[in-house]
């Protein structure tokens, strides 16, 4: 079956407050549980925030290191998860329901599955 | 001739068929073999074999069926000469199984109809840009070749082809998938399509003076998309008012046109040189779609425009009803077009006033400053209450914001007599 990452984007500003995060955790555990129980072989992670980013390049044999992430945009990646789908409707269907996509976004990658030897 | 009495020259009949039937059989192809460039491919070499092969055998009793079975073989061909897929052994497997259990005789009209409908809800999927959409839809459902489907929307055929091959790329490689989408997304998903359709006709209809002859193929062709959507869908009553639409719409397109080329109002078109066998098609659609009782925004611009279409004259125009029809319109679809076109009807049915009044919010949004149709509905409503002045004014803003020449003139036109008067 196809697999698919949910790549979670979120707004570099204006995220839940404090007093929202309970509540915050509880829908993305719910989201978490109810895509698992699509694919029991879910995959996915939260990420640190970008200001922990690195972002590593090699430049004439050069190994650059520099602060933060790939590039700055208003969105900023969060986490993910890789699932099987049967197609892109309903790995779409997935996405659509992501707590984030009111105040974010989530770009759906079909995920390159190399034929087993 | 044959039982329909058509004629049996075989590169006639090839070419009906290439243009009745060529999408039903791709539309087949595609969910048989999984592959829409495998699929387009072969049915291309089947309509070479049957210009090459019918002048010499005959031309066969059932044409598509002809063309259904020699594409599925040339498919068999390609597939066996590709190494790279890897469900390759799978493909084969199937056609050969389809292919075991065939039957001589028609194809059935249901099955067809279905793989057609998943054609047009795959070409029209919201994941392939806008652009690749209606290029993809007429590529594959329509009788266009790439060449024409580039010049009507003046980009190069390279470009053209390109956006093709990269719709079709993604609908592989993304994994879009070839079925009617389900109830929870279909009605969505319908509207998606019929806007491709009427973009289609769109881009057709306003056409400019110049490629009007080209593009008029993209009205046609939109009008068998509609008319192909209808019959697949018949109990859905935006289809159905689409379809009357642009019917309504594509019985003035010769008329719409002077003999110089210059554009022609509504009202000063020659009522001979409308189509009225389209317009009695139209409207006798528009009934079936209100019958429906399911309104929306194609029945209703189908209906003002029939109103249109019924009166000798602007002036003898049922006014009321429009204003009434466009006031429902605004209720459902929010945009500037129908909002100004709103306060005009009113300003007729219910004098000027009534019409700046609606035109107050409108001029107050700085997003609308620089469109033009707003200023010019201004300028009319301004001078008719008597505001010379203000009209004048507005009407230079007006004829400042014209890209379009002919509309610059009756502008102007319009300015000058109001400083004569």
């Amino acid at each position: 079956m196809p697999k698919y990452m949910l790549l979670i984007y979120g707004a570099s500003e204006g995220g839940p407050t404090a007093e929202e995060m309970p509540a915050e955790h509880q829908k993305w555990n719910d989201y978490t549980a109810s895509l698992r129980a699509a694919d029991p072989g879910l995959v996915g992670d939260q990420l640190h925030d970008v200001d922990e980013a690195t972002t590593v390049r090699v430049i004439d044999g050069e190994t650059q290191i520099t602060d933060g992430p790939f590039a700055v945009t208003k969105e900023l990646l969060a986490g993910y998860y890789i699932i099987d789908c049967p197609d892109l409707d309903v790995a779409l269907g997935h996405a659509a329901r992501a707590p984030i996509v009111t105040h974010g976004s989530v770009e759906v990658r079909p995920v390159v599955v190399y034929p087993s030897a | 001739m044959d039982a329909d009495g058509r004629p049996r020259d075989p590169a006639a009949v090839a070419e009906r068929v290439f243009r009745e039937e060529r999408a039903g059989v791709l539309a087949v192809l595609i969910r048989q073999i999984g592959d829409f460039q495998l699929a387009e491919d072969a049915v291309q070499d089947a309509f070479a074999a049957a210009v090459a092969t019918w002048p010499r055998d005959g031309v066969p009793a059932n044409p598509g069926a002809w063309i259904t079975t020699a594409a599925r073989h040339r498919a068999i061909d390609r597939l066996r000469r590709t190494r790279s897929l890897a469900d390759r052994t799978d493909r084969l497997a199937e056609l050969a199984r389809l292919d075991s259990q065939e039957h001589a005789g028609d194809p059935d009209q249901g099955a067809v109809d279905d793989d057609r409908l998943r054609l047009i809800f795959t070409c029209c999927h919201p994941a392939l840009g806008l652009s690749a959409r209606t290029a993809l839809t007429l590529r594959m459902l329509g009788g266009l070749s790439t060449g024409e489907i580039a010049r009507a929307f003046l980009v190069s055929e390279t470009t053209m082809g390109q956006r093709i091959s990269r719709a079709k790329a993604k609908i592989a490689g993304a994994g879009i998938p070839y079925r009617v989408p389900t109830d929870d997304v279909l009605p969505d998903r319908l509207c998606g399509v019929l806007a491709v359709v009427y973009l289609i006709f769109n881009e057709g209809y306003s056409a400019a003076a110049g490629d009007r002859l080209v593009r008029g193929e993209l009205c046609s062709e939109a009008i068998r998309l509609g008319r192909l959507l209808a019959r697949l869908m018949p109990d859905d009553a935006e289809v159905v008012g689409l379809l009357a639409l642009m019917l309504l719409h594509d019985a003035r397109r010769d008329a719409r046109v002077d003999g110089v080329g210059r554009y022609v109002a509504l009202y000063e078109q020659d009522r001979e040189r409308w189509d009225q066998g389209r317009i009695r098609e139209g409207l006798r659609l528009l009934e079936a779609a209100v019958r429906l009782r399911r309104p929306g925004s194609y029945q209703l611009q189908a209906a003002i425009t029939a109103l249109h279409l019924d009166a000798p004259s602007a002036g003898e125009t049922d006014w009321e009803e429009v204003a009434a029809l466009y006031g429902r319109l605004a209720r459902i679809e929010r945009s500037p077009v129908i909002d100004v076109n709103h306060a005009v009807a009113v300003g007729f049915a219910a004098g000027p006033r009534a019409g700046l009044e609606l035109l107050g919010a409108l001029l107050d949004d700085a997003r609308l400053a620089g469109y033009q149709p707003l200023h010019a509905a201004h300028a009319d409503l301004l001078r008719r209450a008597g505001e010379r002045d203000a009209a004048a004014a507005a009407y230079e803003r007006a004829i400042e914001l014209s890209a379009n020449a002919v509309e610059r003139a009756e502008l102007e036109a319009r300015l000058g007599d109001l400083r004569g008067e």
